[in-house]
């Protein structure tokens, strides 16, 4: 069936939106028919999430039509737009964590009996059915925080859907979830469309959306350059239109960019030897040598970013030994093992990373400004120089190094990140989730500049969920499973079958059962 | 196709249910007084301290509802000041111009907290400190700088130091051969009206929060306030009616300040708001808002009110002598030691 011959559900023509005279949006366009689930890409900067604020009323645009279904779309605030049928499901899940499932469902809107006391009954019982129709089940009593990412999700998607919204946009859905998570996401998506709910799919993963989107608008620099069929657009395509390049030179390149990485691998930098961290983590031993990128796979919740963070000094270990360049290592803070020669680039960069109010180039040499002072004082000179090198080395899109941080893209933020560590120069940087949010482009750039500082004698631990990315860019891989590590791959051992089975099964008697049976 | 039911979620373990620990606390310390000292579980001494702790329960319940919401408010104590003095200089007409004169003047200034908090978009911190101030600075000028008595010839007086029931007070409770159920009963007839005036409080209170939307919606503001307006929560609203509530139980608490002391105090509440938010704190809601208890909040201000006694009788029997300054250091490593406990409990349930 063609859908788009249908009576489009939503029909945004023509939209413009600049900020402070630098223009984000000229003349997008977005179609979306009826109970269709519609991908939205390009790389970070090229305006998804503010055709989305607009839509949903939290932006306003300067110019341009909005329809949706058959009627003049006004709404001016996330709210209305709920109201009026559209609802969104943030870049960053907005729900209330103390509170539970139910409340979290039913905020603002209540079930009540009469005399206006709540029907905690029913609004429970309603969230249950609610869920249910995504195959969750759980204690809708229980505060939301209680629960995986990939259920809080569920839960956002239930409240959108108790709305009865026609269509549910989603940004990034899939950004912070493990691949079981996604199948999961991926099901609700076919149940929401085959209950007549369109969705509009945001998301850099391309290999996700021909498992659930049926066509594809692409976005560059502030415009609609395609709408196609799924089907019909192969990735590389795909990404020939992102980028706006050659089908032929993107063909070249392969599809990460970490290249072969024959450099010389040296002595050894880092070493823990039964690492034992909070809860979960009961015996790591993972070693890094300079000049090699090591993976540390496994599943969420297997222990990776604790074992890390307790590398790095962010949080004591009970047992074990952590040894740096030669000598036992037992960083007391983040500080001591920065000024050791550490890096740590974190995977939630909302919490742990970002200073929104602050510039660009603020952001970036925060952690650098102790080596730029000259008693005291900054040399703004050379600090001015460096940001503008990684600026354009690793393609930041921001109107200038004063622009505060938080105008800048998702992705673009995640590049300043990245940056911060890079300028320091350190001896080994540990990464976490190092592409998350970032578009195929960008992802390549990030990766071709990792193995480029590993080629400068750079060692880098490297937590992925994408095991693409590991497979191509590690040298060698550890893999965790329930805080211990259970396997270790050398360069010519990996494979995605192979990580995939250790990440299940790992450690186990029967570490032979058919490959990623734990994903269904 | 396989059910999430399995699937990596709730993880079901012990959790410490919020507010046991501060109520079995209170409840070991009572335990503990009524083992050394005689006559610390005599109804007189219950009975009195009751009375006397039920001003600080009233401005506690309002500072609870406030930092539920992620604020805070240092304007009670001079609010209640303020409510004291313009209850006892409306006495003369009656109890009920009294209370509402109380009343209405703590309403007003948690209405002017809560506009300059919604509208003006003021910190609370600054917002309720200015009115503290403002409100101090008016209690004065009212009362001339001195304190207003309380006229005897109404009803007034006994917002403080009646007992509700006391006319129904059967007389053979009080005979020397009643028999067990005499005491219970003596309590609850000799119960003082202000502790029911705070009782009421809170059992409305605890209501509004379990089964009002609006409670919901405190909690759902405390817990992340841009998460609350993109549901469509009434945020400002919310805030607003908070403080309204914090400042009327202020007035209120001064108005029973006025009729137990038979006077308006221009200079008394200093240093009350500390001790409402030790209670709330005590009782384990979160200052930074979201979560949060009622009845939590009760056992804390009794239990802060507990120890005060404790020092007293421990200074009666004689062993020891402890100035008021002392009984202050007591208190404050006491509820350090409390909130510890409790940021140590919140870990452990947490991850
Ligand atoms: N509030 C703002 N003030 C100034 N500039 C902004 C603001 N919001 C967005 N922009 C700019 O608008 C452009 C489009 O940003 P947008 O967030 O829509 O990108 P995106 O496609 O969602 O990217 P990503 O994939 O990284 O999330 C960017 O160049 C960004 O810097
Ligand atoms: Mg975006």
């Amino acid at each position: 069936m063609d859908t788009a011959s249908q009576v489009p559900l939503l029909s945004m023509q023509g939209i413009d939106k600049s900020f402070g005279g630098v223009p984000a949006l000229t003349g997008a366009s977005l179609e979306v028919a009826p109970a269709e689930v519609m991908a939205l890409i390009g790389q970070n900067g090229a305006g998804k999430s503010t055709m989305i604020k607009i839509l949903n009323g939290a932006v306003a645009s300067d110019g341009g039509a909005i329809t949706f279904a058959g009627a003049p779309w006004t709404a001016n605030s996330p709210q209305a737009a709920q109201r009026g049928g559209i609802s969104t499901i943030f870049q960053e899940i907005n729900l209330i964590a103390f509170r539970s499932v139910t409340e979290n469902i039913y905020l603002g809107r209540e079930i009540k009996s009469r005399f206006g006391f709540l029907d905690w009954r029913a609004m429970h019982e309603g969230a249950r059915g609610l869920l249910a129709r995504f195959d969750v089940f759980v204690d809708v009593r229980e505060p939301l925080m209680n629960f995986s990412t990939a259920i809080r999700q569920m839960v956002a998607i239930a409240r959108a859907v108790s709305f009865e919204a026609r269509l549910v946009i989603m940004d990034e859905p899939t950004s912070s979830l493990d691949e079981a998570e996604v199948q999961i996401l991926f099901q609700t998506i076919r149940q929401l469309k085959a209950q007549g709910v369109a969705v509009v799919f945001v998301s850099h993963k391309l290999d996700e959306l021909y498992a659930v989107c049926d066509r594809v608008t692409i976005m560059r620099d502030g415009r609609t350059v395609a709408v196609a069929n799924m089907a019909d657009m192969g990735k590389l395509q795909l990404v020939a239109a992102m980028l706006g390049r050659d089908l032929a030179e993107i063909r070249k390149a392969g599809s990460t960019a970490f290249g072969e990485g024959g450099q010389a691998i040296g002595g050894e930098l880092l070493a823990t030897s039964g690492l034992a961290v909070g809860r979960r983590v009961q015996s790591a031993d993972i070693a890094v040598r300079s000049g090699e990128i090591v993976g540390l796979a496994g599943l969420l919740g297997s222990g990776r970013s604790e074992t890390a963070r307790a590398v790095f000094g962010a949080e004591p270990h009970r047992a074990g030994e952590v040894r740096f360049a030669g000598r036992k290592a037992d960083f007391a803070s983040p500080r001591e093992a920065i000024a050791a020669g550490l890096g740590f680039c974190t995977e939630d960069r909302k919490i742990d990373g970002i200073v929104p109010e602050m510039s660009v180039r603020e952001n970036m040499t925060l952690a650098l400004l102790p080596a730029l002072a000259r008693s005291g004082i900054v040399d703004e000179a050379r600090q001015a120089e460096i940001v503008k090198r990684f600026i354009t080395e690793i393609g930041i899109k921001c109107s200038s190094p004063e622009q505060k941080i938080r105008e800048l893209s998702g992705g673009n933020q995640q590049k300043v990140l990245l940056a911060r560590w890079l300028c320091m120069d350190p001896k080994l940087l540990i990464l976490d989730e190092p592409t998350r949010g970032i578009d195929v482009g960008a992802k390549a750039e990030i990766q071709r500049l990792i193995r480029s500082f590993a080629e400068r004698g750079l060692g880098v631990l490297m937590i992925s969920s994408e095991l693409e990315e590991i497979v191509e860019g590690a040298d060698r891989v550890f893999v965790l499973r329930e805080g211990r590590t259970v396997e270790e791959f050398d360069k010519d051992q990996i494979s995605e079958s192979a990580l995939m089975n250790a990440m299940a099964h790992g450690g186990d008697a029967d570490a032979t059962s058919p490959k990623g049976a734990a994903f269904v | 196709m396989t059910s999430i039911a399995t699937f990596r979620g709730a993880t079901r373990e012990f959790r410490f249910p919020q507010g046991l620990g501060v109520v079995l606390l209170l409840l070991a310390l009572v335990a503990f007084g009524g083992w050394r000292y005689e006559g610390f579980l005599g109804s007189y001494n219950v009975l009195s301290v009751l009375r006397y702790s039920s001003m600080f329960a009233l401005v506690s319940l309002g500072m609870c509802f406030v930092i539920m919401t992620g604020g805070i408010d240092l304007s009670v104590g001079s609010v209640a000041a303020l409510g004291s003095v313009v209850s006892a200089m409306l006495s003369p007409y009656g109890l009920l111009p009294g209370l509402a004169g109380g009343l209405l003047v703590g309403a007003a200034a948690g209405a002017i907290n809560g506009l300059i908090i919604t509208r003006l978009k003021i910190l609370p911190f600054i917002a309720t400190l200015a009115v503290m101030l403002a409100a101090s600075g008016t209690a004065l000028l009212l009362a001339g700088n001195q304190s207003v008595s309380v006229s005897y010839e109404t009803a007034f007086m006994t917002l403080g130091q009646g007992d509700l029931l006391a006319p129904l007070r059967p007389e053979w409770i009080d005979a020397e051969d009643a028999n067990w159920f005499a005491g219970p009963l003596g309590l609850l007839f000799g119960f003082p009206t202000p502790a029911w005036i705070a009782l009421a409080a809170y059992v409305l209170g605890a209501i509004v929060m379990r089964w009002r939307a609006f409670g919901r919606h405190v909690l759902a503001v405390g817990g992340g306030e841009e998460a609350a307006l993109l549901m469509g929560l009434p945020v400002g609203r919310t805030v607003f009616i908070v403080y309204l509530i914090s400042g009327s139980l202020a007035g209120l608490a001064g108005v029973i300040l006025a009729a137990q002391f038979g006077a308006g105090q221009p200079v008394e509440g200093a240093g009350w708001e500390l001790f409402a938010i030790a209670s709330v704190v005590v009782g384990g809601t979160l200052l930074t808002g979201g979560k949060g208890s009622i009845v939590a909040t009760l056992a804390g201000s009794l239990l802060l009110g507990l120890i005060y006694t404790i020092l007293n009788f421990e200074n009666g029997m004689g062993w020891i002598s402890l100035s008021a300054y002392w009984q202050s250091v007591v208190r404050g490593a006491f509820l350090l030691v409390v909130v510890i406990v409790q940021a140590s409990f919140m870990k452990n349930t947490k991850s």
